[in-house]
């Protein structure tokens, strides 16, 4: 029996998590590869023209996945503690079931529901015992997969902290994680940043509670719990940067009022709003990129006094 | 503050049992926006982030609306999807104008316990009595239950009235005589009246019509202006349009259990207005009419992840479904051009079933 989990969405956020479960298990499973332009418009031939970039890029990694697997892990999420989801995390179990009917897809839903306390482990116990996994065996492998995904967590915030102690100009890039760390959406920008001479530092790895704790003092009613962590770490993290980019999926609809309160409320630090699309050219994007770089230089200049 | 003129943005014609809450109930004045135009869109979409749903665009420029008509006093109200972020933008982007109102945003409003119920009650009006206020409000829940019944009707016989003018004459007469409304037994009293006087205006239905539903978005479903009057364009070819969505059947009288009547369709709750959507269209379907058009306002993601469904259930039971997205453009030609394909294609398609059941019928 062989899993396949699609590398896009709540993949990065529960990696460790996800793939502990199963090696634990001894359950094979097979990842679809990192994002690229074929897997894009795979996904864009599936999806609904008006979705989001990113929802099509997941169907793009579905398509890809549904003959080189027995069974697809589509994890479904209707809330979180810290708040609510985009309705697309509690929908895209029925989306991609609806989408790839005729091919006969057989799914295997990861549903987290906020009713019990213990909604994760619950729904990995669920899942297992689908796979015919009996439950002790299961609350096993989750507890070794909570711990590594603990520990990832760990070291990346650790990371993180050696980063921001580094010298250069630290930019903010404030993003979801599955755009961020995607290869088509996230990546381009990271690497050109670094080109450029600008430190990159990934919004999403943050203290999860104190940015949640604090997204409070930039928005009081901000309902979903992932804005909530951004948001947050906007907070915890604008004193060490020198510049925030405000990094979004065509057209994400959290994003969409998130991102002009954040252009509202920092008055700050120079602020950039990217949003990817799905065309390949980067040239635009990278005379932005490059502008604002500018900006945030000048700016650092002149307060020095040398302009 | 003492007295305050309190405004929300227009839905349709709710304003008037709303209009009846605030000036009897609270004892407050209640500010009638000027109806949703061109120009509200205009005035939305410049001060509006660029992606994001339209209602967000037209609410917020009938707010500005309302302030320029008087109103100190702006409620915006919560829900599922991105709705429930909405009051707090709109909120930082009038105060960023710099108009001065008080916002009362009912996504801050997390428990809905009486204690914080009445609390937020006393914030539009410092003196008002709890007493009268549940008084009233039965009274306005009364009137939008009234009203969705004649636009129910309206919508179902509009299309075969030999004097379709006749039916918009007495609407127009039956929500102006509403807003004197002041008691339930004058409520129950017009309502009798206006409900025989419908009745009276001939019409001739066809044994076997065209029927249409409706399904979708909350807000441009129930905005008019949003759809480009869709329900009217359709009730001008002769077709009775079936709409499920309204407040009565959502906020006053919701559905419990929705999942359940979708299977084997989807598996979980998808959010917001999807189910609805999804649930309707599949009975709509079952029911044997002839076309079903989904309408939305560009992006919005609940009824974007129910169209794989729609597709779906189009498929199985042979439905054609017309899927319209409304942004902010105002250019009508091109939305009744595909009005009037699906129109034609719906004809055609019920003719050739016709000729199906009858051999030589043509």
């Amino acid at each position: 029996m062989k899993i396949g989990i699609p590398r896009a969405f709540l993949y990065y956020r529960y990696k460790e998590l996800w793939e502990t479960f199963f090696r634990e298990l001894g359950i094979e499973f097979i990842l679809s590869p990192e994002t690229q332009n074929d897997l894009v418009r795979a996904g864009s031939m599936h999806a609904i023209d008006e979705a989001c970039l990113s929802s099509k890029i997941y169907l793009g990694h579905v398509a890809w996945l549904l003959d080189k697997c027995d069974y697809l892990l589509i994890p479904r999420i209707s809330r979180y503690g810290a708040g609510t989801v985009c309705s697309k995390y509690q929908a895209i179990y029925d989306v991609v079931a609806n989408t790839f009917r005729k091919r006969r897809a057989r799914l295997l839903c990861c549903n987290i529901e906020p009713r019990t306390a213990d909604g994760e482990m619950a729904a990995f116990i669920r899942l297992s015992k689908a796979l015919g996994r009996k439950n002790a065996e299961s609350i096993l492998a989750y507890l070794a997969a909570k711990q590594a995904q603990k520990k990832a967590q760990r070291e990346e915030l650790e990371q993180q902290e050696r980063l921001l102690s580094r010298d250069g100009m630290k930019i903010l890039v404030v993003a979801h994680r599955y755009n961020v760390c995607d290869k088509f959406i996230g990546e381009p920008i990271l690497n050109r940043l670094r080109e450029m001479g600008a430190l990159p530092i990934i919004a999403d790895i943050a203290p999860k509670k104190e940015a949640v704790a604090r997204a409070s003092s930039l928005s009081e009613t901000l309902p979903w719990a992932l804005s909530k962590e951004l948001v947050g770490s906007v907070a915890i993290y604008r004193r060490h940067v020198d510049g925030i980019i405000l990094l979004s999926a065509f057209p994400c609809g959290p994003d969409s009022l998130v991102n002009e309160m954040l252009t509202r409320k920092i008055k700050d630090k120079p602020v950039l709003t990217l949003i990817m699309d799905g065309h390949r050219g980067m040239a635009g994007i990278e005379t932005r990129l490059e502008s604002f770089l500018d900006i945030i230089r000048f700016q650092e200049a002149r307060d020095y006094g040398c302009v | 503050m003492a007295v305050c003129k309190v405004s929300l943005p227009h839905l349709g014609n709710y304003h008037i049992p709303l209009s009846v809450l605030f000036t009897l109930g609270f004892d407050i004045e209640y500010i009638v926006p000027p109806p949703i135009s061109s120009k509200t869109l205009e005035i939305g979409s410049r001060h509006s982030p660029e992606f994001v749903c339209a209602p967000f665009k037209y609410t917020l420029g009938n707010f500005i609306e309302a302030i320029e008509a008087g109103a100190d006093t702006l409620v915006q109200v919560a829900g599922s999807c991105r709705l429930d972020y909405y009051g707090e933008l709109q909120e930082l982007i009038l105060a960023d104008l710099g108009y001065k109102v008080n916002f009362i945003n009912l996504a801050g409003m997390k428990k809905l316990d009486p204690l914080s119920v009445y609390l937020r009650l006393k914030q539009f009006n410092p003196q008002a009595s709890l007493g009268r206020i549940a008084r009233v409000l039965p009274l306005a829940v009364r009137m939008v239950e009234c009203m969705d019944k004649v636009e129910d009707y309206i919508r179902k016989n509009v299309g075969f009235a030999a004097d379709q003018d006749l039916f918009e004459k007495t609407h127009r007469e039956f929500l102006r005589d509403l807003r004197n409304v002041r008691s339930r037994r004058d409520l129950d009293i017009l309502y009798r009246d206006y409900k025989k006087r419908f009745q009276d205006i001939e019409v001739q239905s066809p044994p076997n019509p065209l029927r249409v539903g409706i399904v979708g978005e909350y807000y441009t479903i129930m905005e008019p202006f949003s759809n480009h009057f869709i329900e009217k364009e359709l009730a001008a070819k002769g077709i009775v349009v079936d709409r499920w969505l309204n407040v009565t059947n959502t906020l006053l009288h919701a559905p419990k259990e929705i999942k359940e009547k979708v299977k084997p369709y989807t598996s979980y709750a998808m959010g917001a207005t999807s189910m609805a959507t999804i649930s309707r269209a599949l009975r709509m379907a079952k029911m044997g009419y002839d076309g079903i058009i989904h309408v939305k306002s560009f992006g919005c993601t609940p009824e974007v992840d129910a169209m794989p469904v729609l597709q779906n259930i189009s498929r199985d039971y042979q439905i054609p479904i017309l899927f319209l997205s409304f942004d902010t453009h105002t250019e009508k030609t091109g939305f009744i051009t595909r009005l009037e394909a699906f129109y034609d294609m719906i004809v055609m398609k019920k003719r050739k079933r016709k000729r199906e059941y009858l051999p030589g019928f043509v």
